[in-house]
This record gives C-alpha cells, structure tokens and sequence, in this order.
C-alpha cells in the first residue's frame, strides 16, 4: 500500500465504494455546521467516534459538545467517525480503505486521539471494528507512538475493565474540562519532543488524575475466581480515578452550532440539557447515581441555547433534556415562556418526562397547546407498590390512576407505561400487577371521557444490575425465568376479556439482557469473551437483527475456558459485601458504605428521598468531589430578547 | 425554483434533500405557508426528483408563501441555508400553474471511467439497432418489466480530453422523455448491458444536465421557467 500522507483526505477512494452500499449519505458528512481545520494549523487532533451507525451516533449530544469545546481550541481540532455498515467494512478490507472521520474524510489512524463515547456496552465489539480498520493493533499493548491514545468515555466508561486491554485510557464523567486537560497534556508532551514516548504520555494523563489508564494496575484473582485487590503499578498514580463534575453549567452553553445531518438520523431535533444529575435516588438507575449532584441550567441560559440553536439549525423540534425534565426548579416558568415564544412559529417543544404526577401532565398540556395530544408517558418501574419500594420509586396506585386520569381527560389518547422485570426481591405475583395496574388505568381512562376507545401500552425491559448503584451486588434474573415471568404477564393481559384488548405489551427476550449483564459487571478476564465474539463476527450488537446470543455464549465458553468464572458467574450471582467489585478502584463520588446501605433499605422495602427537597442522606459525592448541588429557582420571569433575522421579504 | 445536487451530495436522497429543504426555508427566514389541517405541512412541491446517486444541475420545487418575497434575496438566502453541494441556482415567481407538466424529458450525462469511445458507441448503435429494450426494475408493486427505448430520443458519445484524465472516459449524453414508467439512467444502463454486454469496470457518474419542455427539433430541452419569467 502507498503511504498515504497524514491527514489527507480519503475521499476518492471512499467515494469509489460508495454506490455499492447502503445509505451511502451517511458517510459523506457536509452536515450543515460541520467544522473542518487546515491539518497543519493545529498541534493536537481528535477523532471522536459514537460506536453505532450514523444514524444513531450522528444526534448523540455529548459527541456533539466534545466537538465544539475542542474545536473552539486555536491549538487543537475534532472530527468525528462513526461505525461502518457490515456491507461497506467488507469492500473496506478488500480495497485497503481504512477507518476515517465523516467531516474532512481522514483516516482516523493519523489522528493524535481516538475518543469513543459509550452510552451503553454493546458497543464494544464496535469499538473493535473501528480500531482495527483504522489500522490499530486492537490489543493496547500491542500500539506504538505512531497510533493515536485511544480514551473511552460515556457512562458504560465507569467499569472500563472489560475493555482495559483495548484502551489506552478512560475518562469517567462530564468529559469538557477533562477534554481540555488532555489537550493540555497531549500538547506539552509533543512540545517537549515526547518525553518517555507513549508511556511517557499515558503516565502523565494517569498521574494527573484526569484519566484512568489500566496499563497502570495490576489485577490479582483468588482461586474461587474473585478479584484479590486492583494495585497501581506506579507510586505516582492514583489508588482510585475520580469522575469529573463539571459545575456551573451555564458557564458552558453547549452546543452553540449543532450538526444537521443530511441522512435520516433517530432524533431530528434541537437538544439541550436543562439539567445534568439526579438526586431521585432510583436505586436501578446507574445514569442517576453517575452524574450527581443535580446541577442546573438557568432559563435564560436555557432560552438562549435554543434560539441561537433553531437560527444555526432550521430544526423544528426542541428537547428540554435531562434524566427528570419534569423536577427542573423553573420548568412551570420556562414552559409557558417557551411555548409562548414558539406559539406561532410551527415548533413543538418536547419534554421527555416519566414523573407519575399531575404536574407532568400540566406541563404536557401546555407544550402540547397547538398541537397534537398523542402519547404520554409515564414510569412506575415496578408492578406492586412493594416493588416500587424496593427500588425506591414512591408511587402509589392511587398516584397512578390520578395522573393518567387527568391525562386522558385532557385529551390524551395514548399513554404507555414502563416497567421493569428481574428487579431484586420480584416474584411472578410482582409482575402479573402489572396488568392488574394497566386494567385499572383502562377502567379509570373510559370513565374520565366516557369513551371505550382508551389504549395502555406496557413496556418492559429486563432489569440489568449495573455499577455503581445499590444494586450493584444483586443477582440478575437468569433469561428463562425472565421470560417466563414475562408469558405469564402476557397470557394475564391476553385472557382478560374485558380490558385485554385495550392494552399493548412491548418486550424482549431475556437472553441479549444477560450478555448486556456480562459487559457491565465484567472484569478484565471478560474482555478475552469481547475480542473472541469479535473475531467470531460480533457487530452491532445493540441492534436485534445483528446481535446473537449463541454466539456470544460459545465465545465466553472459549474464552472463559481455563478459568473459575463463566456468564453465570458473572451475571445471576449476588456478590457478597466484602468482595472487590471490578470497579471499585473507579470513583464515581458515591460512597460504598453508603450504596451497601441503600441495598440493604431496598431489601427492607424502606424509602429515601431526593435530597433536593429532603434532608441530605451523605451519598457521599458532594463531600468527596467538592461540588454541591446547583439549583434555582432564579426569579427571572422573562426569555432574553431572540436573535434577530434578515427578512427576504421584498 | 431550480436547484442543483453536486458532488459527493449526488448520494443524498430526495428525502434527506426535503429535511434539508424545510430547514434551509425556516433558517433563511422564508415566510412559507403551510397546510390547514391537524399536521400542517409546509406549501412545498417536489417533482420529477432524480434518483439517488445521481447528480443534477436541474432538480426544481415549486413553495407557497405568506408574503410577496424578492426572489433574487430567497436564491442567496436559501443557497447559503442550504450546505454546499446543494445550490439554489434560480429563483422566479410563479406566474404559470402547470409547472410539473413542462418538464417533459431529461438531459442525462453518464461518465465511464475506464472504457473507452468505442466500447460506449458500439453499444449505443446496437441499442438503436433494437425495436425496443426490455428491462427489469424492482417497484413498490414488485418487479416491473417495460421497454427502455422508445422514451430514448437522442444520444451522443464523446471521450473526455486525455491530457486530463490518467485513463480513458467515455462520456454518453441522452435526452429520455418522461414517461411512465420512467426511463431512468439506471435503466439505460441496463439496456446497453443487455444488448452489447457493455459492464463498466467502476460505477458510472451520471447527472442531470437539464429537464424540461423538448425541444422543436427533438434534440434537447428548453428552459421550464421561461413562461414565468415574464
């Protein structure tokens, strides 16, 4: 192969393969507010990948911020590269083409660093895909000073182990400062004419506490197959990596210019986080317990964000995100001022929020004034009043059947219900309330309009125990017992004459839950089943037609083969106090005592409340990580003046 | 108006252009009207898109708006909304209201990298040698079979100067009427294969030169906003 001149654009040879896929558009970029640098005008060059299709990856808002807070820097540049569609990697391979960004089409190898976001860990054979075609040694050790440092980040980041020998590093938490300082240090290294080569970089990212880099400790096992301790290997970098917070998040009005993409994406719309954190304290939820403490964005930062947004975007929807859209302290203010702003302009503005009250449905309503009134949703996570106890969700029937009461009186037509299985403590009696709770919602739907055309759609997901929450000892369903739970659930709703009919039931199959199950709580020992599934054609695996379990399940057989663990092993067993879980030496903030507490009150059936409003239950982040929680209200009653346009009105 | 698809773009569909489109008009400021009903629409006709892959220096849409506008300030505002490769060449009020009906055949221009004058005439005379062409292609109703000839009016070899090119490349111009069903580039390709085995060694370019009312001579087409501009 001729060698290719670094940082050059790939283009042609792309373009050569092109009409012979699918979709070709996603891999030709010049999305509206695409940001492209000279090469050579730069020290520092990111690659940025969100390990899905183009589709998926392109909308992703944390991919989007790094972006812009990157390029913004006079010394550095960002671009971005998302997974390749079986059919193109194939003519890839043939013909020698290899991994490169969307923005300028250069081939990601020649980039100084290679960040990838993962929301959630079915991405990881992905990652590998991205890596080797990029022409990267896929095995971390194997990687010169000629390949780029390639850093993991996003939530599933948290317990890197099982892919800590395909990284280089992770960086846990809000990733813009963090961003920042590995720019920093990426650039005082070359400056300095590379002192120590590539280790020489890694131990500086390590020991300056901005990221975890796992070539630096040392994972010991005991003979029953639990890890024995987690050691740094040198006396400079830390015991424990702590996640990043970033604070005052109207110091960083992200994003500023918003990608519009040309191909059809899952989300064709405006995004802004009016709130980073929660403090509902929901004891499944790693999101929740990952990003505390809450830290808000005021309404007229919020105001601001979206109409520069909508001028730069051409967009017609807006989302107010965040993991409780509903519990922003100004979200009454700023939906009305909102609404009223947009009223005449054909923009819907969206709220996703799953609170059981009627305050969500007020809010719903007056989002929804011009519009129309379709769906609803709402998220009581478990079927019996026990089990909402058990997860810390204080819902009652009696708050239920209110709420959904005032929604459909108000119009509403369609309202759909999630929930979990496989949750700790569950028993068959759990889940078939379900349906008892969705015929109370029918009954109590025909009587506040005083029709019979009312629809419940119930949708269930397989609880996963994931890191870094009180359940993270628990025990996983295994996917027999989930499934069968779940044909009881659908045999109650099916045989129910009266309200059967009026209530849909969404779900998947248990087995995807316990490979999913597999990556989350996994050990280093399980990125060996990750690079075998891999060789054996794992891709996509988030994608139903894509994944298989077999697949999976013969890989962790190979691979697990000369060890004292297995999937089981892994997934449906309930770990012990005094085990050392693969993520401890990770700090998301929260303190162990305080999570093994929490598991014993959910055991106990007993409740704790959102430390916004309820006395302070010391999680232990705010203490630890020096931050506090930023809420308002801020008083403020008016929007800022919008941007004003040029008129073409002649 | 008319637009063109250039470049790399030549890959977008005639859907991703339509989200384009409606965001180039709310981020340009056109006071565009809209439907009535309970999911308004923006007043936007389409017609005649070319196929994706293809590019186009002659796609044309027709929009309703709420206020007399200047079109020369809506072509600079919707071309600068718009990315580049999408380019809004020509705006003109409507003066007329059969539009669509004016755009009666295509000006197609189809690039053979690789092959050679010969190899593309030869071909092309054993086309003409034909009473017709059947060719097959898979609609919404299932696989279709029609003749790709008689909508083929015109066609032109020429090789494109070799000082330029490291190789040879054939370049073939056809004028097709519009027709149903419609004669696409795709099909043309089709038929030169079936009747001369005629197999491009990589892709072929096309793009659409022009498209609207034929010509009096039958060689070429005329410009469909003529009646417009007045």
């Amino acid at each position: 192969m001729d060698a290719r001149v670094r940082g050059a654009s790939i283009f042609d040879e792309v373009e050569a393969l092109l009409p012979l896929v699918s979709k070709p558009i996603q891999y030709v970029g010049g999305e509206l507010n695409a940001v492209m640098k000279p090469w050579e005008s730069v020290d520092v060059r990111w690659a940025l990948m969100y390990p899905d299709a183009y589709e998926v990856g392109a909308p992703n808002q944390g991919v989007q911020i790094l972006y812009e807070v990157i390029n913004e820097l006079p010394n550095a540049l960002a671009e971005r590269t998302y997974s390749i569609w079986p059919d193109l990697e194939g003519l890839m391979r043939k013909a020698g083409v290899p991994q490169f960004t969307v923005d300028a089409h250069r081939a990601v190898g020649d980039f100084d660093v290679f960040g990838i976001s993962f929301s959630t860990e079915l991405g990881y054979t992905n990652m590998l895909t991205a890596i080797d075609l990029a022409g990267i040694p896929v095995y971390a050790r194997d990687r010169t000073i000629d390949h780029p440092i390639v850093i993991a980040g996003g939530h599933a980041a948290f317990n890197p182990e099982p892919i800590a020998d395909f990284i280089d590093a992770a960086v846990i938490g809000d990733g813009e400062e963090a961003v920042l300082r590995v720019t920093e240090l990426v650039q005082g290294w070359k400056d300095a004419g590379q002192p120590g080569g590539r280790d020489g970089l890694l131990l500086s990212l390590a020991t300056s506490g901005v990221a975890y880099v796992p070539k630096f400790y040392e994972v010991t096992y005991l003979a029953d197959g639990r890890i024995q301790r987690v050691v740094p290997t040198n006396p400079d970098v830390p015991w424990r990596v702590a996640k990043h917070t970033l604070m005052d998040l109207d110091e960083w009005p992200y994003p500023k210019a918003p990608l519009v993409p040309l191909a059809e994406t899952v989300h064709e719309r405006m995004s802004v986080e009016i709130f980073r954190g929660c403090t509902r304290g929901c004891r499944f939820c790693q999101a929740g317990m990952i990003t505390r403490p809450v830290r808000e964005r005021s309404m007229s930062t919020i105001a601001e964000i979206i109409d520069n947004g909508l001028c730069k975007t051409g967009y017609n929807e807006v989302g107010l995100l965040s993991l409780s859209s509903a519990d922003h302290s100004e979200i009454a203010e700023m939906s009305k001022a909102l609404a009223d702003r947009y009223a005449q302009s054909q923009t819907s503005l969206s709220l996703p929020s799953t609170r059981v009250d009627a305050f969500n449905v007020d809010l719903a309503n007056e989002l929804s004034r011009n519009g129309r009134r379709s769906g609803l949703t709402f998220a009581p996570e478990g079927g019996s009043e026990r089990m909402r106890n058990v997860i810390n969700k204080q819902v009652t029937e009696e708050d239920l059947i209110r709420t959904v009461s005032t929604a459909y009186a108000a119009g509403w037509r369609q309202v759909k219900l999630y929930f979990m299985c496989g949750l700790p403590t569950e028993t068959d009696d759990d889940v078939l309330q379900i349906a008892q709770l969705a015929r109370e919602v029918i009954r109590a739907g025909r009587l506040a309009t005083g029709t019979r055309d009312i629809r419940c759609t119930i949708s269930i997901g397989g609880f996963i125990p994931k890191p870094h929450t009180p359940f993270q000892w628990a025990a996983q369903l295994n996917h027999e017992a989930t499934d069968s739970r779940l044909q009881k659930l659908k045999e109650a709703i099916r045989n129910d004459r009266e309200f059967g009919k009026a209530i849909g039931m969404r779900y998947h199959d248990g087995k995807p839950g316990i490979i999913e199950g597999l990556l989350s709580r996994g050990d280093r020992r399980v990125g060996k089943v990750i690079f075998e599934a891999w060789q054996q054609g794992a891709r996509f695996d988030g994608w139903s037609e894509h994944f298989s379990f077999n697949l999976w399940m013969d890989a962790a057989q190979a691979a697990l083969a000369d060890e004292p663990v297995d999937v089981d092993w892994y997934t449906t067993r309930e770990r012990l106090q005094t085990e050392v879980l693969p993520w401890d030496h990770l700090d998301s903030g929260l303190d162990s005592q305080w999570l093994w507490e929490d598991w014993q009150a959910a055991i106990a059936e007993e409740g704790v409340g959102d430390c916004r409003w309820t006395p302070c239950s010391d999680c232990g982040v705010c203490d630890q990580m020096s931050t506090e929680i930023q809420v308002g209200p801020t008083g403020v009653t008016e929007l800022p003046m919008p941007i004003l346009r040029t008129s073409v009105v002649g | 108006m008319r637009y063109a698809k250039r470049g790399r773009l030549r890959f977008s569909s005639h859907r991703d252009f339509q989200r384009a489109f409606e965001r180039a008009l709310r981020r340009a400021g056109v006071p565009i009207a809209f439907s009535a009903g309970f999911s308004p629409h923006p007043k936007v006709s389409y017609t005649n898109a070319a196929p994706t892959g293809t590019a186009s220096e002659a796609e044309y849409i027709e929009i309703g708006v709420t206020a007399a506008c200047d079109p020369a300030r809506v072509r600079i505002a919707l071309d600068e909304a718009l990315p580049p490769g999408l380019d809004v060449l020509d705006v003109v009020v409507a003066s007329t209201a059969d539009f669509a009906a004016r755009l009666e055949a295509s000006v197609w221009q189809i690039e053979f990298p690789g092959l050679g004058t010969s190899a593309v005439q030869a071909a092309v005379d054993a086309f003409w040698a034909e009473q017709e062409v059947l060719v097959e292609r898979l609609m919404k109703q299932g696989k279709r079979t029609f003749d790709a000839r008689a909508a083929v009016l015109v066609t032109k070899v020429e090789s494109v100067d070799a000082a330029i090119l490291a190789s040879e490349c054939a370049i073939l111009t056809v004028v097709v009427r519009h027709s149903t069903p419609a004669v696409r580039p795709d099909d043309v390709l089709a038929a030169l294969r079936l009747v001369a085995d005629l197999v491009p060694p990589t892709p072929p370019r096309v793009t659409r030169l022009a498209q609207g009312p034929l010509a009096p001579d039958g060689q070429g087409v005329g410009d469909p906003l003529a009646l417009d501009r007045g």
